[in-house]
């Protein structure tokens, strides 16, 4: 479903992603685990066509997402890593405008708006705004927005961060089901080991945009001769703290959050 | 077409929900009608130019048109910021299309704030002369708001934050409206001043609207729509090219 060749990506002379290889079969759930920095958001991106990769081959059901963008688009659905719902708009309204630019006909559009909504347990919250909703809530919309034109592949980029054990529990639930009942292949990240070692077939590890190793939970285990999942990740990545640099973009961000907090 | 009618009906939403936005933007045409209108008429008169609010109300509507329209189009920084953008990037909508359908909401938007201005002139004394003229006013409010709600998009592309943005609204904004001719006559102005006045696209769209309004221009209206129109292509052009290249 998803196949990357020798894929590399520079920005002016940082290397942000080295020469990575890897396949995810249709049906499976495929974990992407690193450090910040890593390279996870950077891979995903130039898999949902936001970026142009510098060399290598990718591609998304047979396609070539650098070239064949709309053909792409149309067979993967995504939640970002920050949040990208329009929140002067309802609930209904985000889905509702998902749902019209990716051409679902009006009548199945309905029908699969209220059926994810309810799922998501949304549905009595459709008509609210969602700059009222809460962290969970925005995330289980942005999911069940990304899952509206019914897509063969879903990208969560990091889809629990900040949320409580409560919500992460019941994410994962939902997203297994999903992949169980609908052969949905998910390609995830995420900084939690357990989630990973919960949901995923398979685990890829990548660091300073490499893949130090792949395989099941129990295979990277086993390799590393540690206890736990956190462990093996952290003999392959070394536990040295990765600095990221804060862009122009985190900064907006952080006062954003920090006036959105002050005004509650 | 759905998605170009769906990008518009989200900006029109988004407009019509915001009140104090649209409060706020009605408190400047106020003022500077009421302060430079009511402040500056007596001079104006004794210069022997007649009635300052008639020549005035056609440069503040401009004004308003101009304001609302780059802000819209800069608005785009927000979705950026907030991660919307992405959302209808990695649709699979061709790019010209979102292009366009922010571009017509944002010049609705700015079309529907200088009618209300338009309103706002009247009660303060503002007489339309040439009625039969109107739709010909329409025509320059409708190319003065596509024109600089494309610059406002075509800016937002290039800058990645709004640490840009003042220096946008004074070196840009704000020189576009002062030397646009909204706020004094065109004739006998200083040389530099006058070439200045010609090469601001708000001069034509101005010039325009008060010759519909009042039947006083000082181009005529067929090169005032021509000057806009080639401009306004030209923008919606850049905007649509520098939003093709965004890459996040």
């Amino acid at each position: 479903m998803i196949s990357v060749r020798n894929l590399v990506k520079n920005y002016g002379d940082f290397a942000a992603v080295k020469d990575i290889s890897f396949d995810v079969a249709q049906g499976e759930i495929f974990a992407f685990l690193g450090p910040n920095g890593a390279g996870k958001t950077t891979t995903i991106k130039i898999l949902t066509t936001l970026l142009k990769p510098t060399s290598g081959q990718v591609e998304l059901d047979g396609l070539n997402p650098a070239v064949q963008h709309n053909e792409a688009r149309k067979r993967f659905g995504i939640v970002f890593q920050d949040p990208s719902l329009d929140e002067e708009l309802t609930a209904f309204e985000n889905m509702d405008f998902h749902g019209v630019l990716y051409k679902v006909p009006g009548k199945v559009r309905a029908e699969r708006i209220e059926k994810l909504l309810k799922l998501f347990e949304l549905w009595d919250r459709r008509n609210d705004f969602v700059k009222q909703f809460s962290g969970g809530m925005k995330r289980r919309l942005e999911i069940a927005r990304g899952l509206l034109h019914t897509p063969k592949i879903v990208f969560l980029d990091e889809p629990t961060l900040g949320l409580d054990p409560q919500t992460r529990n019941q994410l994962w639930t939902h997203v297994k089901k999903l992949n169980e009942e609908e052969q949905v292949t998910v390609f995830l990240t995420t900084h939690y080991m357990e989630e990973a070692e919960r949901v995923a077939h398979r685990i890829a590890i990548i660091d300073h945009g490499k893949i130090v190793a792949q395989g099941t939970a129990a295979e990277l285990k086993e390799q590393t001769g540690a206890d736990t999942l956190e462990n093996a990740f952290l003999k392959l990545t070394g536990s040295t703290i990765r600095e990221e640099e804060a862009g122009s973009l985190d900064q907006m961000r952080n006062m954003a959050r920090m006036f959105r907090q002050k005004r509650r | 077409m759905s998605a170009i009618y769906i990008l518009w009906l989200r900006q029109i939403k988004r407009y019509f929900r915001s009140r104090p936005r649209i409060i706020a933007s009605l408190g400047q045409p106020l003022l500077f009608l009421l302060a430079l209108g009511f402040g500056f008429g007596p001079i104006f008169q004794k210069a022997g130019q007649g009635d300052y609010i008639q020549f005035l109300a056609p440069g503040v509507i401009g004004m308003s048109i101009l304001f609302t329209a780059i802000f819209s189009g800069i608005e785009l920084i927000w979705d950026r910021q907030f991660g919307f953008l992405k959302e209808t990037l990695v649709a699979p909508v061709p790019r010209i299309l979102i292009m366009a359908g922010r571009t017509l909401g944002g010049a609705t938007v700015a079309l529907f704030q200088g009618l209300v201005v338009v309103v706002i002139c009247v009660l303060a004394g503002f007489r339309v002369t040439g009625f039969a003229s109107l739709p010909v006013a329409l025509l320059f409010m409708v190319l003065v708001a596509v024109m600089f709600t494309a610059m406002g998009t075509a800016i937002a592309c290039v800058l990645s934050d709004f640490q840009g943005f003042q220096l946008v609204m004074n070196f840009l904004v704000m020189p576009i409206f002062f030397l646009s001719g909204a706020l004094f006559p065109l004739t006998g102005l200083p040389k530099a001043l006058e070439i200045t006045a010609g090469l601001d696209p708000l001069t034509y769209g101005v010039d325009g609207l008060r010759g519909a309004l009042i039947g006083v221009g000082h181009f005529s209206a067929a090169l005032d729509v021509a000057v806009l129109s080639v401009i306004a292509a030209v923008l919606v052009a850049a905007g649509a090219y520098l939003f093709s290249r965004i890459q996040l």
